[in-house]
């Protein structure tokens, strides 16, 4: 009766970015900002353990009870059952999972277990769907929720067939005494769609997990089929009775965070020709509403209005020279033996240095953002795709100026969002235009609003060196990052409220990741310094998905190629025998299994052909899980065309509840890590920025896309950890080495355009 | 005084209420309720609104709808039908071949995108019942996937025109031994877009 294998299973993924471990806001750093920011890092079952001890006497989180099973699911009296979820689905299947979660723990089939659509009426409160964090941090409170039910009704069943509860069996929702399949009851006739009302203990024994049958399994997702017969409701479809159509009106494209945009002059009446169009205004936050969709579209377009944008943006070609400019605050994040001392040690070294350039990279979601409110006097409705919807239902409380349990929030999925895209931004400026128009709102981004005003993942500059002795082994390594942190105040609030710009606090949030640099090796002296840019002179930054762990491995892992070229050992040779850690050695032995890794030293193979081809082997990871990659490229040395063959990617994230899901997650991984390698950059001048859509912000394209082979590591005996997005940095770190071992040359900055690998390749 | 707008959508003659120049998708979402077609970018960048008119794939983002009046819209909805039509079959499927090859590859991440991913991979294979790969490529490159599906898409086309020209169901996806944990390592089958 512990809870010994109650961490033991659970899953994987969240399509999306994260908050780091090593340094998120804490939640009294959360209220004494005002709740602007995000929470969330915890389950609801922990809630009471951890942040009530951490927050203000009385303080508990918004929603239902945690520790009631009523919270977490339903049974009705057709022998069904609804669960609810706290966390959203986000395309990465994990609503399907964790209905596997709770139907295991239940005992019921798939066909028996549904969910209901996360709102704050009626949905725990399990925090944001951040970090891939889905089944890691939600599963746990779900299937206690599900053993204590279960529990619950052996008891109510052992009175009513009047035998012992250790003499019942249960299968499909079907209690029956052993040996006597017709005495026999159901859950729907024990306590049919009538309350629990019984606490959670969490004491309660949880199934086995050699006992499992449903996970484990791969049963396919329950979103799929109306998402490809056009009957599952995006955000983007929702209509409200009575609602004007609403569109924002901002610069193409932002300027410096700290300054948002400041109207200088406003003709209302340049819109007067479209019926019924109208202008919304407060302050410097300006949106138009029409009856009409098309109206709203062209009254945006047409109204004229001037804006101050100040060009102090240092531009894109020089952000890095700009950042390492700065004065920054420094942290050092881990610090292990003397790095210093090994590097200034007399015995035989070999070294490897250098310094790279990652660029601001775009969430771009596919579906332009959007949101609808209807707010009144005393309370508002607003249906929105945020990714933790309590949190938006208190920032955007206090911005109409009501109480949070005056706003029902309530998600829809909107496409892919890949960490904290517009959403937030989207869900407030309708809440404000609703609020100004005095009736439902739908507000739907534009492709230029989604792209101009994302609150992108930031640019980085590393510098790294790694030493090793002369028998390979690693013997120190440092890693210093520059970059700004992420934004704290949405754009939307900023320029209705005036409420000035602010990061996250100083060394928390955004830093260098220990897991990606060099946390995978066995290396005696570490040190590693974040060096935090402010980001007020710079764009609005958010999390995109595995936040900056692409930039991290793509410095990394190259400098570990450099080195194992100087050591004239075979690159996947090199890493293993740096690794102490089974887990990575387990990924990184998958990878090269299933890639047929033929050893021999990076570049040793350099052709003088005009396609020259390439392999690399990459490690990386996001945070708890571990991921490696191998990848196969081609490279053309006329056109400076880089194209990716063949991908294999390898995740171990504990026990996979749905490996099937997994296996999915690690193909977009991949295929997305191969974008933003070739082809992902940010661009802006010093007013503001300029990628605005796919055609100046291009994304990889079907005939570019590699061949993909997805390797779930399965681990029945590990707690389930996140699958979401700790394959994108082992791939970024591959990707980077096969250029390498293609080419002999060392790419310093992503993507990999022509126009760099023809630089590059000319000044080698 | 405006010409009245009627257009055949999914076989149903609709008159149009909106404004001419309005673009077709917003007819489609808003006049309609349709939510096959989506709102991806209104630049016809990257095909989420895409509808077949008179079996052609358009962007209905950037299409006045006076332009297609009298003509003929299939949206995502109404696929089955038209494959039917196609096929001169005597009852419409459930599904048209493309739709159920996707389902059955769990090909779709957000899905976001499946919409044009869909109608074009359905317009090519109403042209070209044996597309190559280079074929498929080239055809499919229009339609973006911010999620990075590709692969999967690839794998349901080549599977969709397999079914069609045997009139038959291509393989059953890999399922699921209940209770089958697998202790070590598993690899999974090479997705192929090249």
């Amino acid at each position: 009766m512990s809870r010994n294998t109650a961490e033991a299973a659970s899953r994987e993924p969240a399509l999306d970015a994260t908050l780091p471990t090593n340094g998120g806001m804490g939640r009294r750093d959360f209220l004494k900002a005002g709740g602007a920011l995000i929470v969330g890092f915890s389950s609801a079952a922990v809630l009471a353990d951890t942040l009530l001890a951490q927050g203000p006497p009385g303080f508990r989180m918004p929603g239902p009870d945690p520790t009631q099973i009523d919270t977490w699911l339903a049974i009705h009296s057709d022998n069904t059952a609804t669960v609810y979820i706290g966390y959203v689905e986000l395309g990465q299947g994990s609503t399907t999972s964790l209905l596997q979660v709770s139907a295991e723990e239940l005992d019921l089939d798939m066909n028996q277990v549904s969910t209901v659509r996360v709102d704050t009426k009626m949905s725990p409160n399990q925090g944001g769907t951040y970090s891939s964090s889905a089944i890691a941090r939600g599963s746990p409170a779900i299937r206690q929720a599900a053993a204590a039910a279960r529990l619950a009704l052996l008891i109510m069943a052992a009175e009513r067939l009047e035998s012992p509860a250790d003499n019942l069996i249960v299968a499909k929702g079907v209690v029956s005494v052993a040996g006597k399949p017709g005495r026999s009851v159901t859950y729907g006739e024990l306590i049919g769609d009538k309350r629990f009302d019984i606490q959670i203990t969490g004491h309660e024994r949880l199934k086995p997990v050699a006992e499992y049958t449903l996970v484990g399994s791969r049963p396919p997702r329950n979103d799929i089929p109306g998402k490809v017969r056009g009957t599952y409701t995006y955000l983007q479809h929702v209509r409200l009775p009575g609602m004007l159509h609403g569109r924002i009106v901002r610069p193409r494209g932002q300027g410096a965070y700290g300054l948002g945009a400041k109207v200088t002059s406003l003709d209302e009446t340049s819109i007067a020709h479209i019926p019924g169009a109208r202008v919304v205004r407060k302050s410097d936050f300006v949106g138009v509403v029409a009856p009409r969709e098309w109206d709203a579209v062209r009254a945006a377009r047409e109204l004229k209005i001037t804006w101050d944008m100040p060009p102090i943006l240092p531009g894109s070609d020089d952000v890095y020279e700009a950042m390492r400019a700065e004065k920054t605050f420094d942290h050092v994040v881990l610090q292990r033996g003397d790095v210093d001392a090994a590097f200034g040690a007399a015995t035989p070294l070999h070294t490897a240095s250098g310094t790279f350039h990652c660029p601001y990279q775009a969430h771009a979601c596919f579906g332009p953002n959007g949101a609808l409110a209807d707010v009144r006097s005393d309370s508002a409705l607003l249906i929105c795709s945020s990714q933790d919807v309590y949190t938006t239902r208190g920032t955007v409380a206090r911005i109409l100026g009501l109480q949070p349990d005056q706003v029902r929030a309530q998600y829809y999925e909107g496409s892919g969002t890949y960490g904290h895209s517009c959403y937030d931004d989207a869900a407030q400026a309708a809440a404000i235009m609703s609020q100004l128009a005095g009736k439902p709102v739908r507000l739907q981004f534009m492709r230029w609003d989604e792209h101009g005003w994302d609150p992108y993942g930031p640019a980085h500059v590393g510098e790294v060196r790694i030493a090793a002795d002369a028998n390979g082994k690693l013997v120190a390594y440092q890693y210093d990052g520059w970059h700004h942190n992420w934004a704290a105040v949405e754009t939307s609030q900023q320029l209705a409220l005036g409420t000035p710009a602010q990061e996250w606090r100083l060394g928390a949030a955004q830093q260098v990741n220990p897991s990606d640099c060099g946390g995978m090796y066995a290396i005696p002296n570490v040190k590693l310094v974040n060096h935090q840019v402010d980001g007020l002179k710079y764009l609005k930054a958010a999390w995109l998905r595995s936040p900056l762990d692409l930039s991290f491995s793509f410095a990394s892992e190259q400098t570990m190629d450099e080195l194992a070229r100087k050591l004239s050992m075979d690159a996947y040779a090199f890493r293993r025998m740096n690794i102490a850690n089974e887990r990575w050695q387990g990924v990184l032995d998958a990878v090269a299994r299933a890639a047929e890794w033929n050893p021999r030293p990076p570049a040793s193979q350099v052709s003088h052909e005009t396609v020259v081809r390439g392999r690399g082997i990459g490690l990386g990871t996001h945070l708890t899980s571990y991921g490696a990659a191998v990848a196969e490229i081609e490279v053309n040395r006329e056109t400076g065309q880089v194209s990716v063959k063949h991908l294999y990617g390898a995740i171990d994230a504990g026990l996979a509840v749905n490996p099937a899901f997994i296996e999915n997650q690690i193909s977009g991984q991949l295929v997305q890590a191969t974008s933003r390698m070739l082809k992902e950059e940010v661009t802006f001048n010093k007013t503001n920025v300029t990628s605005l859509d796919w055609n100046s912000y291009p994304i990889l394209r079907f005939e570019e896309c590699p061949e993909v082979t997805p390797i779930v590591v399965q681990r029945i005996d590990q707690r389930s950890t996140g699958a979401g997005e700790e394959v994108m940095a082992a791939t970024a770190g591959a990707i980077a080495c096969a250029f390498f071992d293609a080419t002999g040359v060392h790419m310093r900055e992503f993507p990999l355009t022509p126009r760099r690998v023809l630089a590059a390749l000319h000044r080698s | 005084m405006t010409r009245e707008v009627r257009i055949r959508v999914n076989g149903q003659l609709k008159r149009v209420e909106s404004a001419p120049d309005t673009p077709l998708l917003y007819v489609l979402t808003d006049e309609m309720h349709l939510q096959g077609p989506r709102f991806g970018c209104g630049l016809a960048q990257c095909g989420s609104c895409s509808v077949l008119l008179d079996g052609a794939e358009i962007r209905s983002c950037v299409t006045p709808v006076a332009a297609v009046n009298g003509k003929s819209v299939t949206t995502l909805e109404g696929l089955p039908r038209w494959y039917a039509e196609q096929k001169k079959l005597s009852h419409v499927p459930e599904l048209h071949p493309v739709q159920q090859t996707v389902i059955e590859e769990q090909a779709v991440q957000c899905g976001y995108c499946y919409n044009g991913l869909i109608i074009k991979a359905a317009e090519l294979l109403s042209k070209n019942s044996r597309p190559s790969d280079q074929e498929i490529r080239t055809a499919m490159n229009g339609h973006l996937c911010r999620c990075g599906s590709y692969p999967r898409m690839m794998k349901a086309i080549r599977s969709a025109s397999e079914m069609m020209r045997s009139g038959t169901r291509a393989a059953e996806s890999v399922e699921t031994r209940p209770g089958e944990l697998a202790v070590n390592v598993a690899a999974g089958e090479s997705e192929a877009a090249q």
